[in-house]
């Protein structure tokens, strides 16, 4: 590996690493905007201009790779003098109007003009170039033309990612624009990653124009629950409401990118539909209760089945439950019931994307693999139905599964409904709820802690942004809480608890712990 | 001297295959295919001193020895015919009068690197030229010295034309090349050189007109004899583009090294209407201007013009009388580099235009003295921050005429108009 000097730090760097890559691996941030490490090299911006020694000239970081004895300065007089003079350049005919723009705050020309510049401007606001304003170009997609630098990063990732190129440059010198094609729109199910990249207010989201200042924003690490690629993501929230969702770069998942589906699928998880109470089917009616009315109501009819005989009782376990979820039903029904009637479902219902050659799966279940990793599938559900039909299952536990809505209601009811009992977890009022005898609210995937594993077998970390709404709790507390209710017994039930029980347990998950997963997930076991 | 590039002034039809034919054409051809190998071409060439006349004066021979050999793809020779510097008009006089030299030379720079392809990317408003040129093409085509089997050799080198569309970026080499690929013509980053990878990502070589024109004469009279004429490092003859406040403008040749005293005074017939010599740009309106003083000093040869602190470039030479307001000539340039930035790189994209207000202003009499500072730093901080030189073509000139001239400059500031103007001519102005 070549051995070369930066800014007075000896680094080594494989070969064909460029100086970007080569300083950051060293801390050494260089500036940038039209690099994007998943794009093509185009060196346009020209802000990452750093002296070489022995070179003529400023050479630009992006497209100089390392070598043998190379001694680079990011900070001398002279890249300084170059990166000042590209940040002028910048801004001349830039509108700096900040103060309405929802860049700000996370815009690379404010932050290297903080960093780099700092001079007062030497251009008359009144020579300023227009162009257009405030352009829709399709997808939920807004253009400003006046703030664009031209870095052609979007136009580089509809070309080179999505392969649909809906966007060039028109004009030419400092008329230069980005728009759409004539006649096209951008039609595009990745659109939103072009306004993540864009490095400043150029490209902004409709959806969340005007609606936040990023500063007030909080970002949380997770995992997008929308396929079961799972997206590794940032939910970015205030005061327990997400405002937007973005892409959280994973290489093992999804590089630096998210579909919009995934993307605007935030709305769902706040609905009206969601469930803050438990509830007990009362005269054809679901009535409020205390979590401690429920469980006691819960914990008792099981109790009584249970007496009668264990595999009186069983469970399906939907494909939108986490690993620790899925884990902590299995060990309730067989560990502390004693039973051995549990089924998994993975529904996804019609009419919604197929899979694709980037990123969305047609599978709109995050963790089915995680599903099938402990063992649990469709397959179970037919013995299930058998056992109903003989009169030998009597309570149903379903978590995270809409059996209604995936076989219908008259096909649920004749297979279903010769139950005596059925006790639903779920986050949102669906149509399995209104056949259930007690409904448990449970949190969303924002509002917990636990894990999905991808159809690659990618196990990858869910944190809590925010807590659920009103009394709903996360599904393994309250499992817990039934398992504590029946056997008397208390047992850590928080998810790190329940990972590592899981991973002694679980043949695929063995040696994994959940802190261990880091940011970019682990690897199922063969 | 004898005319070598520019015979067609002797014989008439020059541009005719059978006049060519009888006045040698084609011979220097049969040497390079018959009697010399590849490499000899490539050393003869290296040997003969030949620099690019396009405008950057990078040897010929070494530009070929860059290609490399039993290239696994095709290797391509792009002729650069899109000639648009301001005040050169060689290139021009060539394709229209005498194609053919150029036909041959483009066949021996295939010969010698391999190359069965060559791509002539003409100006886009060269209509006539493209014309002359084609019929050339299909007359040489029908006597065998383009197709499939040159001369019988079985080597086949196949030529297109392929028209601009009136950008002047496209004759800087790598903007040509993405342009020939139907993409917009934004100069490449280099490393790779076109050597490398050029056209469609293959080893390519690119040629001016005016170079591949001086090939077949080396060929056929050998280096030294090449090398002979002018000075040793820089030889050969040189198409001068003469322009602007001469009494004979045109388009002379003339070896090189010439003095550029006897270019304006000797050969040029002198200033126009009998007035002082105030400026000359020596090679087109990208490089430094000369002061009269300067310029009577200077030989033209590329060595010599550099040393004496500007460039040779394309040899249009502009010449400019006591009357010139050298604000209004700046402000011109700086207009052209601004329309013609293709706008890839922040510094030319957005400089180029911020000079050309700049220039606006103070050419209207509206200009501050700290503007000339900021003239002189906008145009450093382009400088060599970019792909490729346009951004220096608009730096280079600012450079030289505010120091050279600042008086002019701080006269329409201080007298809030052009000092150059009448009155008449100073109201159309404030109106435009």
């Amino acid at each position: 590996m070549p051995k070369l000097t930066i800014d007075g730090k000896e680094i080594e760097a494989p070969a064909g690493t460029n100086l970007i890559q080569a300083a950051a691996s060293a801390g050494i941030e260089i500036p940038h905007y039209c690099y994007h490490p998943a794009l093509s090299v185009v060196g346009n911006c020209r802000m990452c201009l750093v002296e070489v020694e022995k070179t003529p000239k400023p050479q630009i970081a992006c497209n100089t790779a390392v070598a043998e004895g190379m001694v680079v300065h990011t900070k001398s007089d002279r890249a300084k003098a170059a990166q000042r003079a590209v940040l002028e350049f910048l801004l001349i005919n830039h509108p700096i109007d900040c103060p309405v723009c929802d860049q700000a705050g996370e815009c690379k020309l404010q932050d290297y003009y903080m960093d780099y510049d700092r001079q007062p401007s030497r251009f008359p606001l009144a020579s300023k170039n227009h162009k257009g304003k405030a352009i829709e170009i399709g997808s939920g997609v807004m253009l400003d033309q006046e703030r664009c630098i031209l870095c052609a990063r979007c136009t580089r990732f509809f070309d080179e990612i999505t392969h649909s190129g809906e966007l060039a440059i028109f004009e030419r010198g400092d008329q230069n624009k980005i728009d759409v094609w004539p006649g096209r729109k951008v039609e595009n199910k990745y659109a939103g990653n072009a306004v993540d990249i864009c490095p400043v207010g150029a490209l902004t989201e409709k959806d969340f124009r005007f609606r936040m200042r990023v500063w007030y924003l909080h970002r949380t690490p997770s995992v997008c629950g929308g396929c079961e690629r799972g997206c590794a993501i940032g939910i970015h929230h205030h005061s327990g409401r997400i405002y937007r969702i973005k892409p959280r770069y994973n290489p093992e998942v999804n590089s630096y990118w998210m579909c919009d589906e995934g993307r605007h699928g935030f709305a769902a998880l706040q609905s009206e539909t969601r469930l803050t109470t438990p509830l007990f089917q009362s005269d054809g009616r679901l009535v409020p209760e205390s979590w401690e009315a429920a469980i006691g109501r819960a914990a008792s009819r099981i109790t009584e089945a249970k007496a009668a005989g264990a595999r009186s009782i069983g469970a399906v376990a939907g494909a939108q439950s986490t690993n620790e979820e899925v884990f902590a039903l299995k060990r309730l029904i067989s560990a502390t019931i004693g039973s051995d009637r549990i089924a998994g479902l993975s529904f996804t219902p019609a009419g919604l994307s197929g899979d694709d050659d980037l990123l969305i799966r047609a599978n709109k279940n995050p963790n089915t693999r995680g599903l099938s990793a402990m063992g649990l599938s469709e397959a179970g559900l037919e013995p299930l139905e058998r056992s109903i039909a003989a009169a030998e299952l009597k309570i149903l536990i379903v978590l995270r599964a809409d059996l209604v809505r995936a076989l219908g209601e008259a096909e649920f009811s004749r297979r279903f409904g010769a139950l005596d009992f059925m006790i639903v977890l779920n986050t949102d009022a669906n149509e399995t709820c209104q056949m259930a005898n007690q409904v448990l609210p449970i949190a969303a995937y924002p509002e917990l802690v636990g894990s999905f594993t991808n159809f690659k077998g990618r196990v990858q970390r869910l944190r809590r942004a925010f807590d659920a709404p009103g009394h709903a709790l996360p599904a393994i507390e309250v499992l817990g809480k039934l398992a504590e209710a029946i056997t008397g017994a208390k047992s850590p039930n928080d998810a790190e608890a329940v990972f590592t029980a899981m991973a002694a347990c679980e043949g695929p998950f063995s040696g994994l712990t959940l802190a261990s997963l880091g940011a970019h997930g682990a690897q199922l076991a063969e | 001297m004898e005319r070598i590039l520019t015979r067609w002034m002797d014989i008439p039809d020059l541009r005719r295959i059978g006049v060519y034919e009888a006045n040698g054409g084609y011979q220097a051809l049969r040497k390079a295919l018959f009697e010399m190998t590849p490499e000899q071409i490539i050393n003869e060439m290296k040997a003969s001193n030949l620099r690019g006349r396009g405008g950057a004066a990078f040897p010929t021979g070494v530009k070929w020895s860059f290609i490399p050999p039993n290239s696994k793809n095709p290797v391509y020779v792009c002729c650069n015919a899109d000639e648009s510097e301001p005040g050169t008009f060689a290139n021009r006089y060539l394709l229209e009068n005498d194609p053919h030299p150029i036909i041959e030379g483009i066949l021996i720079a295939c010969r010698a690197v391999g190359a069965h392809t060559c791509y002539v990317y003409m100006r886009g408003e060269f209509a006539l030229q493209k014309r002359c040129f084609e019929q050339a093409l299909t007359e040489a085509r029908a006597q065998g010295y383009v197709g499939a089997n040159v001369m019988g050799s079985g080597f086949g080198v196949e030529i297109w034309v392929h028209r601009g569309a009136g950008a002047y970026i496209c004759g800087e080499e790598t903007g040509l090349l993405e342009s020939l690929e139907g993409k917009r013509a934004y100069p490449r980053n280099r490393p790779p050189f076109p050597a490398i990878q050029g056209a469609f990502g293959c080893p390519t070589v690119v040629n001016n007109v005016e170079t591949l024109a001086n090939v077949p004469h080396i060929i056929t009279r050998g280096a030294d004899w090449y090398r002979a004429i002018g000075p040793e490092k820089s030889p050969g003859p040189k198409l001068f583009c003469l322009s602007g406040h001469v009494n004979r403008p045109g388009l002379y040749e003339l070896p090189m090294g010439f003095p550029l005293k006897d270019l304006i005074y000797e050969v040029g017939g002198g200033i126009l209407d009998g007035k002082k010599l105030k400026a000359v740009i020596p090679g087109g309106s990208s490089f430094p201007v000369f002061t009269a003083e300067e310029a009577l000093k200077v030989n033209m040869d590329f060595d010599s013009v550099r040393a004496a602190g500007s460039l040779m470039g394309t040899a249009g030479v502009m010449v400019m009388h006591e009357d010139t307001c050298m604000v209004d000539v700046l402000k011109t340039i700086a207009h052209f580099y601004h329309h013609e930035s293709c706008g890839q790189c922040t510094p030319c994209r957005e400089g180029t235009g911020w000079i050309e207000k700049l220039m606006a202003g103070l050419e209207a009499g509206r200009g501050r003295m700290e503007d000339l500072e900021t003239l002189i730093s906008a145009a450093s901080n382009m400088e060599g921050n970019t792909i490729c030189v346009l951004a220096d073509s608009l730096s280079m000139p600012v450079k030289s005429f505010i120091p050279k001239f600042r008086s002019e400059f701080e006269a329409h500031i201080k007298l809030g108009r052009c000092p150059f103007k009448d009155e008449a001519r100073q109201q159309e102005s404030a109106a435009a």
